[in-house]
């Protein structure tokens, strides 16, 4: 009998699949963190600092809006942390007695930033360009909190740049996106002239120029972390937030952009 | 329900033994059956007509009723001659050009998305020089009805050529006795013949394509009116309003469920 090669190797995955997980590490435990999708590299490397600190301990994420973790944890995901890019999401977990009243804390604060493609094919040099009619813009939806910010911010420089300005900017929106990686990466590709981000993103991501905007027209998000009620590694979710707001955990924060809620 | 229990002691036989088949597809049955259910359950409510009936909702059915019309049409004039060609024709690599119509239907929708990307987009490699003389794709609707003739259109071409090669061949010989000619041939005759498997691929398509959703937020993004189809306006939705999500998902079972109940039907007088 002869099997098509195709048909070996899938035999071959599904065994090493099989030894994977028939395999597991001795008193393990995992920690599952529900963190806003602007944290993804960030998290990614505190958490394996904080595997690192503590043995046998594995941290898993699961990144996305925060709107959308919001709603998974409503409806029963078995979460032992939440860390979230605005008050409003925690807000509503904590009227849902998912988190406890007081819990949460801000552990930082992140800055809007404007970036745009490495060779910048719109030609954009300020601020007011966002306004140019027919650019091509790509923003986070209205309903995750980058989104809400872009907006906020706009509406500021309305105020600033005079009256319309917002208004031009929204006609040259050609897609709201669900999370603002989805914004990186589509300016990235260039498909988008410019897109509204975190300064962390800015940083996280390559091949990307980037805008600055001024204090006075920036909205500065606050993130909110907190253990939730049913956790039950009640004790290890407060020692990973511990780690958080830690020197070593607000260093990892600053490096990739992020502005620490605490001086050290 | 008597013709029923009739069926089922004829097929399954008395006693015990017919729970061995009977108990798996029981299971199965629920775990398809109780989260439609649910979801149904889910939605009713106080909000459920205003949810409805929100101008994102009726937008997005709009768009969606649109688009996979336009991408239905589009698969029916390109892909029926293509579907004839591969079960009449007789060329080399036909094995490979069926394969590459087969890959779109079992490929993830965000491989689908990519791919188009890749080729379409501002810096693809076709999209670089569409981008030089004006043209840009990622974000129009045209985007949209792109991503669904790329996952939807294969189905219409695999039903229309299974349909094609069930013609006996005798008939296509006494047509060339009698002095018609390729296209008449094709025209005059196939078509008519094999028109219940070209309705029930088209059908196939057409809700495929109402329910794309990976490539479409990948390729052509996300903006009401223009390119927020029903199945992206439900995973929006669950950012923010659940309830007009819910609502737009009932609805769009509601369409799937009649799309489906007429290829049924043309399946049956097939038969």
């Amino acid at each position: 009998m002869k099997l098509p090669p195709a048909l070996i190797l899938f035999f071959c995955l599904f065994l090493t699949a099989c030894h994977t997980f028939a395999t597991p590490k001795p008193q393990s435990r995992t920690l599952t963190i529900f963190a806003a999708a602007s944290l993804t590299d960030a998290f990614t490397e505190i958490g394996t600092a904080f595997e690192s600190f503590n043995p046998g301990v594995t941290t898993t994420f699961n990144f996305a809006g925060s709107q959308a973790l919001q709603t998974q944890i409503e409806e029963g995901a078995p979460v032992d942390v939440f860390a979230s890019a605005s008050g409003r999401e925690m807000d509503a977990l904590v009227i849902g007695n998912f988190v406890a009243a007081e819990a949460a804390q801000v552990f930082l604060t992140n800055e809007l930033i404007v970036i745009l493609p490495a060779d910048n094919p719109a030609m954009l040099g300020s601020l007011e360009d966002l306004a140019k009619p027919g650019i091509k813009l790509v923003f986070a939806s209205e309903e995750v909190p980058v989104g809400k910010y872009t907006r906020q911010a706009l509406d500021l420089m309305d105020t600033s740049f005079g009256h319309g300005f917002k208004d031009m900017v929204l006609a040259n929106i050609v897609s709201n996106e669900e999370n603002v990686k989805q914004v990186v990466t589509k300016v990235q590709l260039g498909e988008a002239d410019a897109g509204i981000v975190y300064v962390s993103d800015s940083i996280a991501g390559s091949n990307l120029n980037s805008i600055g905007i001024s204090a006075n027209l920036n909205i500065a998000a606050k993130y909110p972390i907190a253990p939730l009620v049913k956790s039950k590694n009640a004790e290890l979710a407060a020692q990973f937030i511990e780690f958080i707001l830690s020197a070593e955990g607000q260093a990892v924060l600053a490096k990739w952009g992020f502005a620490p809620a605490k001086k050290f | 329900m008597t013709k029923f229990r009739e069926l089922s002691r004829h097929v399954l036989g008395e006693g015990y033994s017919k729970w061995i088949l009977l108990l798996p597809s029981l299971i199965l049955l629920a775990f398809f059956a109780v989260p439609l259910i649910a979801l149904i359950y889910r939605s009713i409510g106080p909000d459920f007509f205003a949810n409805t009936l929100s101008r994102q909702a009726f937008q997005a059915l709009k768009l969606s009723l649109v688009t996979s019309s336009i991408t239905t049409i589009l698969a029916v004039i390109f892909g029926t001659p293509m579907a004839y060609l591969l079960a009449r024709g007789k060329f080399k690599r036909k094995a490979w050009l069926e394969l590459i119509l087969d890959l779109p239907i079992v490929l993830p929708p965000s491989v689908a998305g990519l791919a188009l990307l890749a080729a379409f987009g501002r810096r693809g490699l076709f999209g670089a020089y569409l981008n030089e003389i004006g043209i840009s794709i990622p974000f129009t609707t045209a985007a949209v009805i792109m991503a669904q003739m790329f996952v939807a259109a294969p189905l219409h071409v695999r039903s229309a050529r299974i349909g094609f090669a069930h013609i006996d061949k005798q008939l296509e010989e006494a047509a060339y006795v009698e002095g018609a000619n390729q296209w008449q041939l094709f025209h005059e005759v196939m078509i008519p013949i094999a028109i219940r498997a070209l309705a029930s691929g088209a059908i196939l398509t057409w809700t495929r394509a109402l329910g794309e959703f990976g490539a479409t937020i990948l390729f052509a993004g996300n903006l009401e009116g223009v390119t927020q189809t029903m199945p992206v306006a439900i995973y929006i939705g669950f950012e923010r309003n659940l309830g007009v999500a819910l609502a737009l998902s009932v609805l769009l079972i509601f369409v799937s469920v009649v799309l489906l109940m007429i290829t049924k039907q043309l399946d049956k007088e097939e038969e």
